[in-house]
């Protein structure tokens, strides 16, 4: 492998269960140094995916290649280079936070500072509180600092920052980007697209186990549905109209009203009403919700 | 798996290394579950204590000098081997079917930690809170229930050796049948009752030569009844081997049955334990 080779390959990867597809046919890269976040709603495929990459679940067809190695076949020193944050933990965590970190520190040949980590995840003054007297959020950062204590080339990061309030999950992003900028991978999933659009470089939405769109966080969906929204109420009325020219059609309204409109403002869709409009056209039925 | 170059490669040694920092963490987290203490370390120290203020009165024979066999001495050996087993098989078959469903053995499976350092980790915590659980009820009982303890040396090297086969024994076991519960909630369902009809056909809280013959014979199969009799023959007077079923202490037959039942455990071990059951 050389370094110009994507750190994750993935082709027409397919799980089954019974007659049931999971995945049906997924192919995407990952470049080194890229953050690739994989987007979808429950039981689209992407703790499938990203189970498989891990090495926890064995694919049914399909081929998919890991810093190199086949995620089936990974050993120790593969391992020793990735970083895992599942996406549910529920140990007893009958040690600190400060144990844990300094016990799995020792499972890896270069890793990071013990405190330097616990300050990175703002636990400085729980470090000597048992793991199971944490709250829900602050647990997860546990996880999430274990998951980088042994300096991962390719971070898997599965609905991270469940649990966390808004001020620690700005605090992650801030950790996240820190690691981008060591040239970490990074794969996360996530369900809020808020996160998505600030880590991630590149987006693959998944749906029904397959990929319904996948590139830059800024061009996904298309030039189509990023088409600003103009709205504006109008004699009691809300009215709107997506125009590619937002400011000729505000100064038309405003010209036609003679006066300020009311209620008028210009929305750019965001990521999460483009991923929601993507998803409701691929997906009219949830009947996936229930199959895994 | 092909040859890739990996930035810093693991060093040698490391899984015997990472064993015995298991074994630290392991032996920390024991004494910090309130339940295991009570219900796996102390139990067979308040079983003795039971026995020997219950039965206080009664006598259970006379050593060769005439001296007077009390419940505490006589009890002393089956406690140790009821020890063994639930340090053992009951702690970690409950432990690790626990770890396995609350996501612990997932979380070492995507760590470059050996499953062997794992193993050593498993069995240095048991052969450490074995050890302990001995001392204190060796001591116990010799200080507080006046038990006279052996003073041949050769007692105190049968113990040596019945207690490490033991203990390794029935740590293996332990981690072979922590596959067997399908929840860690079920675990203490499913395996607490195994260890409590193996104490009881073995010869731990009933006489062994007092059972019937059919459940003596489907007793030896299994090795706590050689544990409870390899320790009979290091703390109990001389005088008592002829009560014994075959009239001896048979040691050669407890380290052959409790030996091939570490082999067959180990071979379990070895096919069975998985950090996590792939596509469950």
């Amino acid at each position: 492998m050389t370094s110009t080779d994507p750190v994750v390959s993935v082709r027409e990867l397919r799980k089954t269960y019974g007659k049931f597809a999971a995945l049906d046919g997924v192919s995407f890269d990952i470049e080194r140094g890229e953050t690739f976040a994989l987007l979808g709603p429950n039981g689209a495929g992407k703790s499938t995916t990203i189970e498989i990459l891990e090495g926890y679940r064995d694919r049914s067809s399909g081929e998919a290649s890991v810093l190199g190695v086949d995620p089936g076949k990974g050993g120790l020193d593969w391992k020793a280079r990735l970083g895992i944050v599942l996406q549910s933990t529920g140990e007893s965590g009958n040690v600190t936070v400060r144990e844990q970190l300094a016990h799995f520190a020792g499972y890896y040949a270069n890793s990071r500072d013990v405190d330097e980590i616990i300050a990175a995840v703002g636990l400085e003054e729980k470090s000597k509180t048992l793991i199971r007297k944490l709250s829900g959020g602050q647990r997860r950062r546990v996880d999430v600092a274990l998951g980088i204590i042994g300096r991962p080339e390719l971070l898997f990061l599965d609905e991270p920052t469940t649990g966390f309030d808004p001020e620690s999950r700005r605090q992650f992003w801030q950790l996240i980007r820190s690691l981008k900028s060591e040239g970490t991978t990074i794969l996360l999933t996530t369900h809020y697209l808020d996160e998505a659009a600030q880590l991630g470089d590149r987006a693959g939405i998944i749906a029904g186990g397959t990929l319904i769109d996948i590139g830059r966080i800024h061009e996904i969906g298309g030039t189509e549905a990023r088409i600003p929204l103009v709205r504006w109420r109008e004699n009691g009325v809300l009215r709107e109209e997506r125009t590619s020219e937002p400011g000729r059609v505000v100064a038309s309204i405003v010209d036609r009203l003679g006066a300020e409109p009311d209620d008028l403002e210009i929305v750019r869709p965001s990521l999460e009403d483009i991923y929601l409009g993507l998803v409701a056209t691929h997906e009219p039925a949830r009947e996936l919700e229930n199959a895994l | 798996m092909t040859a890739i170059a990996t930035p810093t490669p693991l060093p040698a040694g490391r899984t015997l290394r990472l064993g015995a920092s298991r074994i630290r963490y392991e032996v920390k987290t024991y004494f910090r579950q309130g339940d295991a203490v009570f219900f796996t370390f102390l139990f067979p120290l308040v079983m003795l204590t039971i026995f020997s203020v219950a039965f206080s009165e009664q006598s259970f024979g006379t050593d060769a000098d005439g001296n007077n066999v009390n419940a505490a001495e006589y009890y002393l050996p089956a406690m140790l081997a009821a020890g063994l087993l639930l340090s053992g098989l009951q702690n970690l078959g409950v432990d690790i079917a626990g770890e396995k469903s609350d996501g612990t053995l997932k979380r070492f499976g995507g760590t470059p930690l050996p499953v062997m350092s794992y193993f050593i980790g498993k069995i240095g915590q048991v052969l450490v809170t074995g050890l302990l659980q001995a001392a204190l009820l060796i001591g116990v009982a010799a200080i507080v229930f006046r038990v006279s303890l052996p003073t041949a040396s050769e007692n105190w090297l049968t113990f040596a050796w019945v207690f490490l086969l033991g203990v390794i024994t029935s740590a293996v076991l332990g981690i072979a049948v922590s596959g067997i519960p399908r929840t860690g909630k079920s675990a203490t369902a499913v395996i607490i009752p195994i260890a409590l009809v193996l104490q009881f056909i073995s010869g731990v809280y009933l006489s062994f030569a007092q059972l019937p013959e059919w459940l003596q014979n489907v007793a030896s199969i299994f090795p706590l009844k050689w544990m409870a009799q390899g320790m009979r023959a290091v703390f109990l007077p001389s005088n008592y081997e002829s009560a014994e079923v075959g009239g001896s202490w048979d040691l050669a037959t407890v380290a052959l049955v409790t030996g091939v039942w570490l082999v067959i455990g180990l071979v379990v071990c070895r096919l069975t334990f998985r950090w996590i059951r792939k596509d469950s």
